[in-house]
């Protein structure tokens, strides 16, 4: 199989968007002082998280895969993440 | 005490996974007033797993559960391999027994999961998919809940009695609650009866689904018609973080994945989807997906726990079943959460089945879920493995135990036309090669032969 980017991956899903509404805030002081971006830029296995050049760090919510992997690793405060609302997000057609 | 609203349910069971399916069906089988309220846009459109269920807890649920219900391919297969750099060395086992009767099926849970909610309708289960339920309605305990002019008392010990759902702006009431939601369990988290995780409870799994050939699956795994293999991974494939990858076959497609555990992947500050990526690209494991087609790239978390995890499973008006209730094993050989989450489903069915009966859905009323659970076979296993999470978090067995293997099998067969020296020289040799000593063998044989 010919290997893929993330993105590339995430492409080959189905997802419906919830446009008005992000399910993902991230505390920007408080994951800087905990480390907290940086270990969820690491272990989101959809690269939602992203560190910019001024040290924030960014969201790309939309490619969310639900798992809560992110939000067991943050530091208390640092990160506010639930599931999307009734509906939305990724819609799995394997599992 | 206070008139309370009569119920609009007798069970509000929240998650359409495998744990609340099953619920469901067997207290509406019971005649009982069920609302099944699943987040996805349809039930399985969240969820993941590697794929394996060992089925014959679901098929007494379901007797025809194998012929009807969208299974893939039957195991036959088992292997285990311990993968090295350059290296691998495998066990494989591969029965027609495993057949029949059938012990294990691959799955997909975005097909299995609505099945079973077919037949939750069937039973008269009211299906609610594409709504989230945002916390659980408590009262403060003890609280009537008024089933004419018979009491329902409360005695349990948070304090609070748990009354119901609420889904943005709607509040659905029940006798009873089932937190059926998931290794994340907000529920749970919510009521107060599962506080954060450590991490070394928890792992990532990354999977994708490949398309193949059926006839090129059957051919690259050494199948007929409908058989299966299972292929548990330890070692290099996770980079040296604790964890190990599967591949498993599907009827025209593989699951291949890495289960990493949370506490070692941040403390190696490995990037997750590097491991998953080096693992994909293994000389040993790429030429199995050769050819093959991204069909869908997914995440979930795992509950490593064991029995450890488990905490409090019954409170006044709720109980917590499946991955909710941190129900997962982890041998190291095998992943097992589907078949406990049916076990513990049919436990909390005849648990909350005989308090509705007895008019007493408190903490006490409901015990009978937790002894049942405890007196299942899952249960048991659940004991019987209670040492193989701690017994897996060794280094060990991520790298040196494979490289060890490798080294001692590199000795016998790599015929250089040097004199051949007996296996137990070169095993000593290897031996004193490896950063294990004897001592590490001995006592990992000991831990592991009581631990698995
Ligand atoms: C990579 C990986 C490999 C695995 N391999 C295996 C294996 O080979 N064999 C095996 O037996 N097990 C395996 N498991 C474990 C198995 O997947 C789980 O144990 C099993 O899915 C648990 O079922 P469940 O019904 O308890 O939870 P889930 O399947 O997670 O179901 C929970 C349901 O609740 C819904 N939900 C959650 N929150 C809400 C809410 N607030 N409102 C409404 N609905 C909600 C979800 O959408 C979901 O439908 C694996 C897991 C992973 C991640
Ligand atoms: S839930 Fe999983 S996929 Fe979504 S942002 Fe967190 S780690 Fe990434």
């Amino acid at each position: 199989m010919k290997p893929l980017s993330v993105p590339e991956r995430l492409a080959k899903n189905r997802f419906n968007l919830d446009e008005e509404e992000s399910h993902i805030e991230v505390n920007q002081e408080i994951a800087r002082a905990t480390g907290t971006g940086r270990a969820i830029v690491a272990c989101c296995p959809a690269h939602v998280y992203a560190e910019e050049p001024d040290g924030t760090i960014s969201v790309e919510y939309a490619a969310c895969l639900e798992c809560g992997t992110c939000l067991a690793v943050a530091a208390p405060g640092a990160l506010k993440w639930h599931y999307p609302r009734g509906g939305f997000g990724v819609q799995f057609r394997e599992g | 005490m206070p008139e309370v609203a009569e119920p609009d349910f007798d069970v509000i069971v929240v998650g359409a996974g495998i744990a609340g399916c099953v619920t469901a069906y067997q207290l509406a089988q019971q005649g009982r007033e069920v609302l099944l309220i699943e987040r996805g846009e349809a039930p399985g459109s969240k969820n993941l797993s590697g794929g394996v269920l060992y089925s014959r807890g679901i098929q007494e649920v379901f007797p025809g559960f194998l012929d009807e219900a969208p299974v893939e391919r039957r195991i036959t297969r088992n292997c285990v391999t311990f993968l090295n750099a350059t290296s691998s060395v495998g066990l494989d086992y591969q029965d027609a027994r495993l057949a029949d009767p059938v012990n294990a099926v691959t799955v997909l849970r975005a097909r299995l999961d609505p099945w079973l909610a077919g037949k939750c309708e069937e039973a008269g289960v009211t299906v609610m998919p594409g709504v989230r339920v945002d916390r659980v309605l408590t009262e403060d305990g003890p609280a009537a809940n008024a089933a004419g002019a018979a009491p329902w008392h409360a005695n349990g010990t948070t304090g609070r009695r748990v009354v119901g759902v609420q889904a943005g702006d709607d509040e659905l009431r029940a006798r009873v609650v089932v937190a059926a939601d998931g290794v994340n369990s907000f529920l749970a988290r919510d009521a107060g009866l599962r506080p954060k995780d450590p991490l070394n409870h928890l792992a990532v799994g990354v999977k994708s689904v490949v398309s193949l050939p059926r006839e090129t699956i059957e051919a690259r795994f050494n199948l007929t018609g409908d058989e299966g293999t299972a292929i548990a991974v330890v070692g290099d494939c996770t980079e040296g973080v604790g964890g190990g990858g599967f591949l498993y076959t599907n009827t025209d497609s593989v699951s291949v994945g890495v289960v990493v555990r949370l506490d070692d992947l941040t403390a190696q500050q490995k990037v997750v989807t590097d491991i998953f990526d080096h693992f994909l690209a293994h000389r040993f494991i790429a030429p199995y997906l050769e050819g093959g087609e991204l069909a869908e790239y997914g995440c979930h978390l795992v509950a490593e726990g064991g029995l450890k995890m488990i905490g409090e499973i019954v409170m006044d008006g709720m109980v917590v079943v499946g991955d909710a209730a941190g129900l997962t094993l982890n041998t190291g050989l095998t992943v097992r959460g589907m078949d406990l989450a049916v076990a513990s489903a049919v436990a909390a069915a005849g648990g909350i089945g005989a308090a509705l009966e007895n008019k007493d859905t408190s903490k006490a009323g409901l015990t009978g879920y937790r002894e049942r659970f405890f007196a299942s076979y899952a249960g048991q296993d659940m004991k019987t493995y209670a040492k193989a999470p701690a017994f897996l978090e060794h280094e060990r067995m991520y790298k040196q135990y494979g490289e060890l293997f490798a080294d001692v099998l590199y000795g016998a067969f790599s015929l250089d036309t040097r004199p051949r020296r007996h296996l137990l020289s070169v095993a000593r040799r290897a031996l004193a090669h490896s950063p294990l000593k004897m001592r590490h063998l001995v006592s990992d044989g000991i831990a592991g032969g009581r631990a698995l």
